[in-house]
């Protein structure tokens, strides 16, 4: 095994601090650790490095799989169970229901694999997920140690702060450390660490050099930019494969390759088209015409009355009620001008998002801007349930409120106006916003 | 039918009640599908003749063979998609099957390969699609296809569960072998453990356990799937998940690439934007390729063709009732699945409601049935007006022999049937040609979809629309290669139709064809008035008329035309010619009432029920429904036996948005004891007075379970109206 600084770069402080909190094998450890920093910034890669090349007995159990707190204990104990067992030896399952339980188990498992005069260490990573437990999880993990009268440490791994896990009704306090996100240098150092064997590392360093100038202003995830890396390579060693370059020809390469980055960030980094896709194009050397990205195809394709369901669904849900009589009533006498326009409504409603509206109001709409007459029949009704199906409209309130249902629309101003236009039906001049 | 019109309005009610139409709707249909092949249903007819028996399996055949083509057609068309979908399975998880050690492959992220298929708004159309699709995969890729719904899956738990008992229940299905489908039951049995790790160690097992031989032994294709065959999971309705449990699924099931082959199938219904919308965290776990399938309209258009626009299949519509059909597709659903449950009923009204449907069947079938008609029969024949109609035409003596003589009529009929049948092959033949000449017309003058012009041809003499004249002068002017391509089509028309009808049209066709393509050989250099017509602006309709007089003043003036001129006016004249032979509308024809539907209103009324119409007619005049001749009142009012119900909802009519229940509860005594005509001074008269007044309650809460009215805070003694106007 390779020594762990030359696996885990950058991360020098917090490893010797937590070498240091970990001590020796035999003795007790802090009896919860809480991990915090963001995305990508090395939590559970340096954990896991660590306890591995250190040869700690360990358990890592990522939250997210756990949705429910027993598949969670027993992760943990059958984990446990598996320490020092070469594959093929029969373990049988643990099966364990409550913390109670769990406790005894634990105790009785330590004594079995013979690791109950050192510390075990247990990684809860992703322990947001823990909030959404029970609310007796938390606070007994914190205190394991003293639960169960064994070494033990509990680390929690998360991306959120230590205040917001904090049970108001008080709890033990895990020692805190905070996992700082990568310099732009340090980025530099871990993404050029693994450069492919056939070319050295001063040319791969090159190219992270440049991948992280497009890069770096949009986008600090490690994982993202390796990601990104990995693709464009080959389109960066393109001109040395060819003979066109040699490999310190930086200026060449580069030109060659920011314009792919360029277009590489607009596309496979929002994630437009997929990396298979964009891997296919750099392979066939072809412009990407033809290819069209996910947001290409917004538009959709709805029966004649549901466009018209939606319109008059976008109109009840942004104009005030009060305006409707001015909009759809024929002959609706004399409303005045100023009397109609109030100042503090106008250009608001659409910074401040659809109101709810009653199904008749919606209705009523719908008769009066459908020029020919529609009767309220059962697939009008079904069309607004797809509608809601289809998230182009939410039901507000209770799934099964009878009487009285109230919708939202949920559509932007731009796609009704794409819908609107298939109808010839000019929606602005229906808007109070737009008067 | 009566009986029928009872259960829809009952239906109706159920439906304004509760909100959960669709619910409701698809329990109607699949109550209307039930009526309808209960054979019993045919002989409770007016008269139990001795041929419903006969009607019912003629109808039944019949339907048969539609529903069988549109089944194979909807394969075709699926067909497309799942072969793009499996060469997309073929490249994913190429490294992962390969145990790759390549350096890109180690450093990119792993993502879950994911298939987004949009399949349009029609979510009633996509049951069958992924019904084949699963069957497709099972077949020829792997056992493990698991498909999920929204509704199953709540919550990442319950979601998982699914899964892992899906993919699990497809082990036991192929497996024949006892011993190995009791460890599985066990496994069932402990339905805690259904985590991804728990279905990793599954599929490692199993996997390993089976070695280099394959996993299944149908699976035939793409050997190298078979030592690790795809997980794949159909997540049908995408739009209905919650982003919580989705991206917690995706993150959980990115973690076990490198030990699960995971493959996800996205069914969409909008447009694929929504995986961003919903995904905002988890996108970058995953791979997306879009698929599209073919859009529904199109759809359509096919099944138009495969079903009505042949003679392969007596039955037809007539032009309102295939509107109504076309118009619930349009207007309503977008559902070609529901298109067809339409027609089926069209089949079943027409063979019920028309004795002589018996005659709708292929034509040597008919011929014998014809000769087997009863005499009853036989005056029915008689009775048809377009029968009428023909032998109004014919000599007095052929008229009596008609009229008089069976065995006469029946001969008569066998040409008749037969001539019925030729026009339909003809008619279908000009009405393609037609369709190919005026479907690439700037502005489609006639319809872009043949479906237009077929409804316009049904309903009148195409010739007479106002739209026919400029769309053949627009026709006068098309450029050679146009032309060329249109004649192409007509002669593929007359190629993939059966028979030799319209006599030597498809020669002439060849022969036009030939003679362009020598003009084009010879004379490059002659393009004297030519520079014209390559100038065909195809979307400027105003320049286009424009041109077009100018045309016509150059024409006039200068008389002489090229060669392609003269013989564009040829082909012209002879498409014009071919219109005004062949294309009539189909009730001119003797016997039309046999093969044609002409119930449009009945479609209407069962496939596009009005629930609040039929509700507010059952409560406002209940007469319509209950026929008791007591209840038929003239003038608009409340006839006091009516039903309390009936009373209380016409009382309420009258009021505004707030109902004051007093007053309501007196009107409602006044109408009631006016009936009774009880002294109101009599000493019964306190007991009857409390009886009213139960009465009322019960009305009134009757009217509040159907959604009526609704209780208020508002005001005190008061409800409120849930409803406005008068229904
Ligand atoms: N200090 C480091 N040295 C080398 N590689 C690192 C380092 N930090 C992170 N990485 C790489 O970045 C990836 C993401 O880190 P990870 O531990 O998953 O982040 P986190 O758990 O904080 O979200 C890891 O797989 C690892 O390869
Ligand atoms: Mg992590």
């Amino acid at each position: 095994m390779l020594p762990l600084e030359n696996v885990v770069l950058c991360r020098e402080s917090q490893v010797s601090s937590l070498m240091a909190l970990f001590g020796e094998r035999h003795h007790f450890s802090f009896p919860s650790i809480f991990i915090y920093g963001h995305k990508a910034s090395g939590k559970t890669y340096v954990m896991k490095t660590l306890l591995k090349t250190s040869e700690l007995p360990h358990v890592i159990v990522n939250c997210v799989e756990c949705f429910t707190s027993r598949i969670l204990l027993e992760q943990i104990l059958n984990q446990l169970n598996c320490l020092h067992y070469s594959e093929d030896e029969y373990t049988s399952h643990i099966a364990c229901d409550s913390f109670n339980d769990f406790v005894r188990l634990f105790k009785k498992v330590t004594q079995e694999r013979g690791v109950d005069d050192q510390t075990v260490y247990i990684v809860l990573d992703k322990a947001e997920y823990l909030r959404e437990m029970e609310a007796n999880l938390l606070p007994a993990f914190l205190r394991l140690q003293e639960l169960t009268n064994r070494n033990v440490t509990v680390i929690f791994l998360s991306q959120i702060v230590w205040e917001k896990f904090r049970p108001n009704t008080g709890c033990f306090e895990p020692f805190v450390m905070y996992f700082p996100d990568y310099s732009i240098g340090h980025l530099q150092k871990i993404l050029s660490h693994d450069h492919p064997p056939e070319y050295s590392a001063d040319f791969y360093a090159a190219y992270i050099n440049i991948l992280l100038g497009v890069f770096y202003t949009v986008c600090r995830d490690l994982k993202e930019l390796r990601h990104l890396a990995a693709l464009n390579f080959s389109k960066y060693c393109e001109p040395v494969v060819k003979g066109e370059a040699n490999e310190r020809d930086t200026r060449k390469l580069w030109r060659n390759i920011e314009p792919h980055l360029k277009k590489a960030m607009q596309t496979v980094y929002l994630r437009e088209i997929s990396s298979s896709q964009w891997e296919k194009l750099q392979q066939d050397d072809t412009e990407m015409g033809q290819l069209k990205g996910l947001s290409a195809h917004a538009h959709i394709e709805l029966p004649y009355y549901s466009k018209f369901i939606l319109i008059a669904a976008y109109l009840a849900s942004y104009n005030p009620t009060r305006t409707d009589k001015r909009f759809f009533l024929k002959h609706h006498g004399k409303i005045k001008k100023t009397n109609f326009m109030k100042k503090h409504e106008k250009t608001s409603n659409h910074l401040l998002g659809p109101k709810p509206f009653p199904l008749d109001r919606l209705l009523a709409i719908l008769y009066s801007i459908v020029d020919s007459r529609v009767a309220p029949t059962s697939n009008i009704f079904s069309q607004i349930t797809s509608l809601v199906t289809l998230q182009l409209l939410t039901l507000v309130g209770h799934e099964d409120q009878l009487d009285g249902p109230k919708y939202k629309c949920t559509v932007s101003l731009d796609f009704v106006r794409a819908i609107a236009r298939t109808v010839n039906f000019d929606i602005i001049k229906y808007l109070y916003d737009f008067l | 039918m009566q009986k029928m019109a009872a259960t829809l309005g009952f239906l109706s009610v159920d439906c304004l009640v509760s909100f959960h139409i669709k619910k409701n709707y698809r329990k109607f249909q699949g109550l209307i599908s039930f009526l309808i092949f209960s054979a019993d249903y045919f002989n409770e007819g007016e008269s139990l003749s001795e041929d419903s028996k006969l009607r019912f399996d003629t109808c039944q055949l019949l339907w048969q063979q539609m529903k069988s083509e549109a089944e194979e057609l909807q394969e075709e068309l699926n067909k497309n998609l799942f072969d793009k979908l499996i060469e997309f399975l073929e490249k994913s998880h190429l490294e992962f099957r390969k145990k790759s050690t390549n350096w890109n492959y180690q450093i990119k992220s792993r993502e879950i390969p994911t298939a987004a298929l949009v399949l349009g708004v029609n979510v009633t159309d996509h049951d069958l699609t992924f019904k084949g699709l699963t069957a497709m995969l099972r077949d020829t890729i792997t056992p493990y296809v698991v498909s999920l719904q929204a509704k199953e899956c709540p919550d990442v738990k319950h979601l998982l569960q699914k899964l892992a008992s899906q993919v699990m229940g497809c082990h036991i299905d192929m497996e024949s072998t006892e011993e190995e489908e009791e460890e599985c039951v066990q496994l069932s049995q402990k339905k805690m453990h259904y985590s991804m790790a728990f279905l990793s160690t599954w599929y490692r097992n199993v996997t390993q356990k089976k070695g280099s031989e394959s996993v299944n032994k149908k699976i035939t294709s793409s050997s190298q799937w078979k030592k690790s065959p795809p997980i794949v999971i159909i997540l049908k309705d995408i739009e209905s998940f919650s982003t919580k449990v989705l991206q917690d699924f995706i993150i959980i099931s990115s973690q076990y690439l490198h030990q699960l082959p995971i493959v996800l199938v996205l069914g969409i219904a909008t447009s694929p934007i929504i995986i961003h919308r919903l995904l905002p965290h988890a996108v970058s776990f995953l791979c997306i390729e879009l698929l599209q399938s073919l859009s529904c309209k199109e759809h359509l258009a096919k099944l138009l063709d495969k079903l009505l626009l042949t003679t392969r299949f007596p039955f037809k519509l007539n032009e309102k009732a295939l509107q109504v059909l076309i118009n619930i597709f349009l207007y309503h659903d977008f559902s070609v699945q529901n298109f067809i449950k339409g027609l089926q009923l069209a089949i079943l009204e027409h063979f019920y409601s028309q004795p002589l449907s018996i005659l709708c069947c292929d034509l040597p079938e008919v011929k014998r049935r014809i000769h087997s008609l009863s005499e009853d029969q036989c005056e029915s024949i008689r009775r048809l007006p377009s029968f009428m109609r023909y032998v109004e035409k014919q000599t007095p003596e052929k008229q009596v022999a008609s009229l008089t003589n069976e065995r006469f009529l029946k001969g008569r009929m066998e040409r008749k049937s037969l001539s019925l049948h030729i026009y339909h092959e003809n008619f279908f033949i000009v009405l393609k040609c037609l369709h190919a000449f005026t479907s690439s017309l700037p502005k489609y003058p006639l319809g872009r979809q043949i479906r237009e012009l077929y409804c316009a041809c049904l309903e009148k003499n195409i010739w007479e629309s106002q739209e026919y004249e400029p769309a053949l002068q627009l026709l006068r002017m098309l450029a050679k290669d146009e032309l060329m391509a249109i004649l192409h089509k007509c002669v593929e028309v007359f190629r993939s139709s059966p028979g030799k009808q319209l006599g030597s049209t498809a020669e002439k066709l060849k022969e036009f064809l030939a003679q362009f393509q020598s003009l084009e050989e010879s004379n490059e250099e002659e393009n004297g008035s030519g520079s014209q017509q390559k100038g065909l602006q195809k979307t400027d309709l105003y320049h286009l008329q424009k041109s077009l007089l100018e045309m016509k003043e150059l024409r006039s003036s200068n008389k002489k035309q090229t060669k392609f001129e003269v013989q564009r006016d040829k082909v012209v004249d002879m498409i014009d010619n071919l219109v005004r032979k062949y294309l009539f509308p189909p009730d001119t024809q003797t016997l039309y009432e046999v093969v044609y539907f002409t119930g449009a209103h009945t479609l209407r009324e069962h496939l596009n029920a009005a629930p609040r119409i039929a509700l507010h007619t059952a409560l406002n005049n209940p007469y319509h429904y209950l026929k008791n001749q007591a209840l038929k009142s003239e003038d608009d009012s409340i006839p006091n036996v009516a039903p309390d119900i009936c009373i209380a909802y016409k009382l309420h009519l009258e009021c505004s948005r707030l109902i004051n229940v007093v007053d309501w509860s007196e009107a409602f005594a006044t109408v009631v004891t006016a009936a009774e005509e009880t002294d109101p001074n009599s000493t019964a008269s306190e007991e009857i007075k409390e009886i009213i007044h139960a009465r009322f309650i019960r009305a009134v809460s009757e009217l509040e379970l159907l959604g009526f009215i609704k209780p208020t805070k508002q005001k005190t003694d008061h409800v409120a109206r849930l409803t406005w106007g008068g229904c």
